[in-house]
Parts: structure tokens; C-alpha cells; sequence
């Protein structure tokens, strides 16, 4: 089978991570450790276990960091190369399995829980928090944290993969793949907005606007009860998008500190040689990029107390805001099999919420501006991840099945 | 002997006009027929200014003379005009300072024991202590200052303001609890232009956001035709009313003076004089200045202009009564201050210099340029503006010094936020001014530190009301496109290109008049 597979290259790792963040398309070039290959398909011979075609896999920003090298080298020890990337996946169900036949559109929940590894259950998975599995590195599989970016399931970026049955959410009759698509990051927002503990009227500040953001942003509006919501947004579409989804109001990164100050009525202090911060300001923040400037602004941007969220993956940032100010600092990864109580009603999983939002106009109307590449024009794919923001586009996938 | 000002009409020999921009000026090629507005000559000093003050002092208008209102035991509070009066600053010793020294003198041989002097700055900022000390002088300061009986009026000071009534039109009147329960309150002012003075002293000065609310707003300046002319201005009706019930409950000893045209130093004295008349030294002059001031980095052309002290000469001093001793000031203002200007014109063409009220020792953000080319010098006028309704206004400033952080936190947030949004003064105002100028923020700052309210930046553009209601165009040559165009205005490299650009509103032969200040001139149109 054709696909993309991402493979331990010691000096493209370094050129990406000297060079991706400032130049993209060096890692479109020579320096990405990707490489279009034919190889077996992928098989987990294990009860539960069954084969899927990938039919649209999107780019995630993880995936873009894993390339470029600017991933923390944390993660080197749940991941095993080579694999097939591909964490948001739809794909069809290529055997029966358990209770759902051959030819089952599926979207994947990627984590590689104790279900999936056929080991006895961790805590936190017989809890139902699946998404902070203790069992990742071990079991039937080699390690690896999610689906994407472990040897042997295989990812979407590639023509076929295998999945566990705990893991897959049958798409419901009439939508599209790319609606499908949408699924996996909106489980991720849903899982981020209720991670945030955000109380009735309170004002939150999400940093950015790219899919994890305007993601973020609409579930923080349907599922909680938060009051005002600034968005931080880069460009002209992000700013209609953010409103579309429920931002009260789009400012532009070098305006965020000031319009927070305005509204809040708090206090702004500038240190030597550093960028400003408040005393006081919103009650929950979101950063929703992962970047250094971006995780400083939401700390910098948030009343003593208050909490901060990392919904993309954390940059090294300067963290003395939440010591001097005891922030509460939150990491939200992936999504659980059991979120916590939404508008009083418990027992929903994040994929179960993330349908009822991928069910909603804005979102429907969102899917129809997926972009999609064959896999052999992988580079143009990845360019154009790199520059969604600026071109307008809210997700870039790969569709295997054009790929020859 | 001062010289009347005088309009002239531009001939093909007329040589190039002197035209403020910001921190430099230029020189101007007018199309024929411009009409160049040049203010009168400086008016003759008294000879003794120390005489000046003890005869006004002792010789009052409608009033008993300062020694018979001080006694033992009273509370005597002196109030005196901010930082924002006279532009530029005054060469030391400023008037005021030689004022408050004679009233501290007759206080002193009174027995008046229990005196605070406080200056009148509004939602003006905060004086440093080294401003303070240039007003009073280094003796007053000396005495007053480190004990807290000289300091800054705080109008965010719940503690210390009183509410003295409402007006019959419903405005509240709100001022310095200390002055308003004084046995008498004694103003020293210095008026600039017709517009300072009279009920606006301590109704203005010493009056809190509560108070100043009920006139600083778009409707009532849309209404003032023109600030210069207090018996048409809405925004000195509301103050004469409010100034008239303070009047009926404080004990006011206004003493007004008014000062001549001197504002340029010898060193720049050729900006003072008419272009044609021009010595062999005033060219060289202007040709080192402009060549200076070419080379010098903006940080050096900031320093030269804003060292310049001006050597004003003091017209008059009248004291007692505030209507009464108004109505004699204004006769020496416009005596200084008023050209005859026949008919109005389709374009009017002002200068807008480096200094304004509002950035003494400070930067002339495009707001400030802004205010002080359609709301100070639009409005300098009698009668009615010089340009026609639905004319063209053409202004040269860069519109490019920044925002000081310092002095005016809250114009960065009203240039970004609110004019993003929207440039009509009413629409801002009802949306945003309660915003501003409750924002603890900005009052943490007004009360601590240096900086103008947060409410002020609304008072700016509201200024301008009356201008863009009446104008169809303003052009800025030289401006920041960016900054023109952030404020719903248009820029333009050249006099030439603005006039092209004005053509669809006035034609393509206007009628131009050249507003040739500074000095302030005051356009008394027929």
C-alpha cells in the first residue's frame, strides 16, 4: 500500500528544527523526515482489532511539530518509528468487527488505550479517562501515544491502518467525510472546554484561531456557560470564523493585553525588557497555539486565580504569572470516554458531544472548505497546512484513496 | 507700536508662506488669490507688572478689594490655570507665580493662616513637581509644596468633592470640596484665547467627571459656534450656568490676565514676523533653522521646540467680580487676538504646530493634531467659521509623534479600539465614554501618575465636533496616510495634490484662506 511514512533521520531533524519554524517550506523540501513509501499494510492480529481503509486524514498541528522537530523530545519515548502519521482519521471498515460489519464509516478516538493494548485496565481507563492512559508503551503494540505515531497500527496517512474497536465512532448516516473529519479535533475542543472549569459568566480568552482555536471557542459556547469570549485571531477569516462560533469579540494578537485591560478593568504593569501583564484580567484563558508568545499572553492575560488551559501542545514559556499570580495551570490532551457533567447532564463521552457540534450548521458549512490532497503531493499538502491561517483554510487532509 | 492683523491676498509677488507642521514648518507656494490671515502685532506690555497686580488687587471689579476679603482664622484657597496654559510655557517667572506671591503677601499681613493652593487641572494630568514649581515660582513652591498645601487637584477624589446643586437644565455641579468650602476661593488665570476664562475657570478647572460630563459632550460642541465666543458656545452656556450657582455659594476673587502675542524667542523670532518683511538675518535665520531641523533626529527637533520658553509681555490684569472681570479681559484678548476676515471661503488652510494644550512636555499624537487643528484653530473665530459649510479644511501636520505612554494611556486604546469602529463623535461617546472613563485603570493612573484621564481622548475628538459637522472634507498634507485615514480623514503629499483631491467638494478654483498662526489669531468673519 501507498503512504506517508515519517522515519528517524538525525539531520533532517535537526534542519527542520533549526530551520521549519522560520521557513516551512524547507520541511516540505529536504528536511521533512517523510517520505512516500510502498510499503505492508499494517496488521494487529488481536481480538477487537480490524482493518480499515483511510478515506481523509487531516493535518494536525502535532503532526506539522513532529515533522519540524519542534516537539519536546518528551515525547520521543510513546512514540515508535517509523509510522504512518495520521491521528484524525475517517476511514471504512475493511473486516467485521465485533458489532460492526465490513464497510462501517468510522471516525477514530486515536488513543492507544488498555483496551486497545490488551492489557488489563489502568485506572485512569477504568475510570473512563482514556485520554491519560498508564499503559501506552506497552501491550500488544509497540509504543505509542495515539493511533499516527505508532509502528504498528499504521495512520491515516496512509491507504490502510488498523484500529481497535474502543476506538472507533460510527459516522452518522448522510454526513461527509469531511464533516466526519471534524469530529476528532471538536472532541479534543469539547474535552478542552470542559477541562477549562469555566463558571457561568465568566470571561475566557482564547489565544488563536486556527482550527484547535475556533474549535475551542464554539464549544466553550455551547457547552458552558461562559460569558464574554475574546478570541485572538491572526486574519481577516479567522475573525468572522471566531464570531460565527461564538466569540463575543476577535482581536488581534498586538491588541490582545489592552482590549482585556479595557474590559476587565484590571491593571497593567510593563517589566524591563519584557513584554506587559496584567492584575487582574479574564477568569479563564485558553492558548490555543502553543507558541511562547502565545502561552505568555494567556498567562500574562489571566486575573490571579484564575486558570489557565494548554490546548495546543506547550512551548517553553516564561511560567513566573503562575507562581506570582497562582494560576492554576491545565493541560488538555486528546479527549476522554467520560467527560464531566455538561448543563447538568453526565455520562457523555467527548465524541458523543463533539457529533452533536460537528451536527451544527456553522460546522457543516466549515467542513465544506476542507482541503484535500492525494498523498503523492504531500508537499503542497504540508505547504499548505503551514499557511492555513493565512489562506484561509481551517483544515488540510490527505485522501488516500486519490493517491495512485 | 503692534500693527492690526490684516488679510492679504496672494499675488505672483508674494514669496513663500511660512506653514507649521508639527516639529518643523515649511515653506508654502499659495495659488493667487489665497487669502493669508495674519495675526495683529504684539500688543504693548504694562511697564510694571508688580504694579499691575497690586493695583488690580487693590482696585477690583464689582467686588471689595483683596485686603478687606482676607481675615485671621479664614480658609483661603488660591486656584490657579495647569501646565496647559499659556502655549508654549512662559519664561520664568510665569504670571501666575508673581499673582500668587502678591495674594500670599496681602494674606500673610491679613493673618490668613490656613491656605491650600491647588491647580485647576481638571481631568487634566498631574503636574510634576517641577512644573508646579515653574508656575508658582521657587518660593511658593518652596513654602507650600512639601507640606501638601500646594499640589494638583484630583478629580477622582470622592473624599474631596462636593456637590454644590444642579443646574435648572439638570447638570450637576461637583468641584473641589476644599475650594467650594473656603471662606473665599481667589483664581489666577491666564488667558491665552477668548476662550479661557470667565465661569470656565473654576467650573471647569476644579470640577470633577460628574460636573464636566454635561458639556464635554459631541452635542453641546456641535453647538459652540465658536469656543471663542462664550455668549455662542452651548459649552460656556452650560458653564456660565453652573459657574453662576458657585458663585451664589463660594466666595470667588477671579483675577484673569491676559498676555501678547510674544511667543517666539529671538531665535525663532522670523516665525513672528510677515514673510516680506523678512531682514537679511531672519532669512539666514529660517534658512539655518530649516536646515537644522533637517538634519536633526526627531528626538533633537522635540527638545528645540519644546525648550522654547516665550517671552510674553502682559497685556492686562483685572481682578474681582468673574462676569465683570471676564468681560475686560475679553476686550484685551480680542484687541490682541482679532482680524477682520470678509465672507467665507471653499477651503481653509491651517498650520497645525508642534504644541497644543494637551502635550506640553509631551508628544502631539495624531488625536492631539487632530483637536488642535479642527477644534482650536477651526474654531477661532467670530461671527461664523472662516470656511463655508460643506467646505474643504486642508491641514499640514505629520500626524506621526506617537502615543506617550506616560501622559495619554487611554489614546492608544481610543485610537486602536474606538476609532476603529466608528469616527462620528456622538456614536463613540454614547458607546464608549463610560468605558473610559470609569476604567480603574486609567483613574489608578490620572490620580498616580502622569496621565490625562481616561475620558480625555472623547473630550479630544469631541472638540472637532462642530468641525466635522461642518466641513465636507479634511485633508492632511504631510500626514501618516495610516493615521489620516484611522480618523476618517484623507492625506496628501502636497498643497497642490489636497487641493486636487477637494476639488469634487469645492471645485476646482476655490476660494482658499491661509490661517497664518501660531501666534493665535481670531478670525472675526463678517
Amino acid at each position: 500500500m501507498l503512504a506517508l511514512e515519517m522515519f528517524r533521520s538525525l539531520p533532517r531533524t535537526v534542519a527542520g528544527k533549526a530551520m521549519g519554524s522560520r521557513m516551512p517550506g524547507i520541511l516540505s523540501g529536504f528536511a521533512a523526515p517523510l517520505r512516500l513509501m510502498t510499503i505492508d499494510p499494517p496488521v494487529v492480529d488481536r481480538p477487537g482489532w480490524a482493518r480499515l481503509r483511510s478515506r481523509l486524514s487531516g493535518i494536525c498541528g502535532s503532526d506539522l511539530g513532529a515533522l519540524s522537530g519542534s516537539t519536546s523530545l518528551y515525547f520521543s519515548a510513546v512514540v515508535s518509528l517509523p509510522f504512518v502519521p495520521g491521528h484524525e482519521v475517517v476511514a471504512e471498515l475493511l473486516d467485521d468487527c465485533e458489532d460492526l460489519p465490513a464497510g462501517t464509516r468510522v471516525v477514530l478516538d486515536p488513543v492507544l488505550t488498555c483496551a486497545a493494548r490488551g492489557v488489563e485496565a489502568c485506572e485512569n481507563c477504568s475510570a473512563g479517562r482514556t485520554n491519560v492512559c498508564s499503559r501506552i508503551t506497552v501491550g500488544d503494540l509497540a509504543p505509542g501515544l495515539q493511533t499516527g505515531f505508532c509502528r504498528d497500527t499504521g495512520g491515516g496517512w496512509g491507504q490502510q491502518l488498523t484500529a481497535h474497536r474502543s476506538q472507533m465512532h460510527v459516522v452518522p448516516e448522510g454526513w461527509s467525510d469531511e464533516q466526519a473529519l471534524l469530529m476528532e479535533p471538536l472532541s479534543c475542543a469539547v474535552h478542552t472546554a470542559l477541562r477549562a472549569g469555566v463558571r457561568d459568566g465568566d470571561r475566557v480568552l482564547v489565544s488563536g484561531a486556527g482550527s484547535v482555536g475556533l474549535f475551542a471557542t464554539l464549544a466553550l459556547r455551547q457547552l458552558t456557560g461562559a460569558g464574554q469570549i475574546t478570541v485572538v485571531a491572526k486574519h481577516p477569516h479567522q475573525r468572522e470564523l471566531a464570531l460565527e462560533l461564538g466569540a463575543t469579540e476577535v482581536v488581534s494578537p498586538s491588541e490582545t493585553l489592552r482590549r482585556v485591560r479595557r474590559e476587565t478593568g484590571a491593571f497593567q504593569l510593563k517589566p524591563e525588557f519584557s513584554a506587559p501583564y496584567l492584575l487582574g484580567g479574564v477568569d479563564v484563558a485558553v492558548d490555543a497555539v502553543g507558541s511562547k508568545s502565545s502561552l505568555e499572553t494567556a498567562l500574562g492575560a489571566t486575573r490571579a486565580g484564575g486558570r489557565v488551559v494548554l490546548s495546543g501542545m506547550p512551548a517553553a514559556a516564561d511560567l513566573s504569572a503562575a507562581w506570582f499570580r497562582e494560576l492554576e495551570l491545565v493541560g488538555t490532551y486528546a479527549s476522554s470516554r467520560h467527560e464531566p457533567p455538561v448543563h447538568g447532564q453526565s455520562g457523555k463521552g467527548a465524541f458523543e458531544l463533539a457529533a452533536e457540534l460537528a451536527a451544527l450548521e456553522p460546522v457543516v458549512q466549515l467542513s465544506k472548505s476542507v482541503v484535500s490532497y492525494p498523498l503523492h503531493r504531500w508537499r503542497e499538502a504540508l505547504d499548505h497546512a503551514h499557511a492555513a491561517g493565512r489562506l484561509g483554510t481551517v483544515k488540510v487532509a490527505f485522501d488516500p484513496r486519490s493517491s495512485q | 507700536m503692534s500693527r492690526p492683523g490684516f488679510v492679504l491676498e496672494v499675488d505672483d509677488r508674494t514669496p513663500p508662506m511660512v506653514v507649521h507642521e508639527g516639529l518643523g514648518f515649511r515653506l508654502e507656494n499659495f495659488p493667487l488669490g489665497t487669502r493669508v490671515v495674519y495675526p495683529p502685532e504684539s500688543l504693548p506690555a504694562v511697564p510694571d507688572v508688580d504694579d499691575a497686580i497690586d493695583h488690580a488687587l487693590r482696585h477690583p471689579v464689582d467686588s471689595e478689594p483683596l485686603p478687606a476679603l482676607l481675615r485671621p482664622g479664614m480658609r483661603l484657597t488660591i486656584a490657579f490655570d495647569d501646565i496647559s496654559l499659556p502655549l508654549p510655557s512662559m519664561k520664568s517667572p510665569d504670571i501666575r507665580g508673581r499673582v500668587i506671591e502678591a495674594v500670599l503677601t496681602m494674606a500673610a499681613e491679613a493673618g490668613v493662616d490656613d491656605v491650600k493652593i491647588i491647580a485647576a487641572n481638571a481631568l487634566h494630568r498631574r503636574m510634576t513637581a517641577a512644573e508646579l514649581k515653574h508656575i508658582v515660582g521657587e518660593r511658593v513652591f518652596r513654602s507650600f509644596y512639601p507640606q501638601g498645601d500646594l499640589y494638583n487637584f484630583d478629580a477622582e477624589d470622592r473624599d474631596e468633592l462636593a456637590h454644590l446643586g444642579t443646574t435648572d437644565k439638570g447638570e450637576d455641579i461637583e468641584i473641589s470640596k476644599r475650594a467650594a468650602e473656603s471662606d473665599l476661593l481667589v483664581y489666577v488665570n491666564v488667558n491665552l484665547v477668548a476662550m479661557d476664562g470667565g465661569h470656565k475657570s473654576v467650573g471647569i478647572g476644579l470640577a470633577s467627571y460628574k460636573s464636566l460630563r454635561h458639556h464635554h459632550n459631541a452635542k453641546t460642541m456641535v453647538h459652540s459656534r465658536s469656543f471663542m465666543d462664550h455668549k455662542h458656545s452651548a459649552m460656556h452656556h452650560s458653564a456660565w450656568r453652573m459657574g453662576r450657582i458657585i458663585k451664589d455659594t463660594v466666595q470667588v476673587f477671579q483675577i484673569e490676565t491676559t498676555l501678547n502675542n510674544d511667543v517666539f524667542p529671538s531665535s525663532l523670532a522670523f516665525l513672528q514676523k510677515r514673510e516680506w518683511e523678512w531682514s537679511v538675518r531672519d532669512q539666514a535665520s529660517m534658512l539655518a533653522v530649516r536646515r537644522g531641523l533637517a538634519m536633526a533626529p526627531q528626538k533633537a527637533r522635540h527638545k528645540l521646540f519644546h525648550d522654547v520658553r516665550s517671552v510674553y509681555g502682559l497685556t492686562g490684569i483685572n481682578a474681582g467680580e468673574v462676569e465683570a472681570v471676564h468681560e475686560r479681559t475679553l476686550e484685551k484678548v480680542h484687541a490682541q487676538h482679532s482680524v477682520e476676515v470678509n465672507g467665507q471661503s471653499d477651503v481653509m488652510v491651517m498650520g497645525v504646530p508642534y504644541l497644543g494644550p494637551y502635550n506640553v512636555n509631551s508628544s502631539m499624537n495624531p488625536i492631539l493634531a487632530a483637536c488642535m487643528g479642527l477644534g482650536y484653530y477651526f474654531n477661532s473665530y467670530r461671527g461664523q467659521p472662516v470656511v463655508r459649510k460643506g467646505g474643504a479644511v486642508i491641514l499640514y501636520h505629520p500626524l506621526d509623534e506617537g502615543f506617550n505612554q506616560l501622559h495619554h494611556p487611554s489614546y492608544v486604546d481610543f485610537y486602536e479600539e474606538v476609532l476603529a469602529e466608528s469616527t462620528d463623535p456622538a456614536v463613540v461617546g454614547e458607546k464608549y465614554e463610560q468605558q473610559f472613563a470609569q476604567d480603574p485603570w486609567y483613574i489608578h493612573l490620572y490620580r498616580t501618575s502622569h496621565a490625562y484621564h481616561g475620558v480625555h481622548p472623547f473630550y479630544m475628538w469631541y472638540w472637532i465636533a462642530h468641525a466635522l459637522d461642518h466641513v465636507g472634507e479634511v485633508i492632511w498634507v504631510g500626514g501618516n496616510r495610516k493615521a489620516a485615514a484611522r480618523m476618517g480623514f484623507r492625506a496628501a503629499t502636497t498643497l497642490q495634490d489636497a487641493l486636487e483631491m477637494a476639488s469634487g467638494t469645492v471645485g476646482s478654483a476655490p476660494s482658499i484662506t491661509y490661517l497664518h498662526n501660531p501666534p493665535h489669531l481670531l478670525a472675526d468673519v463678517r
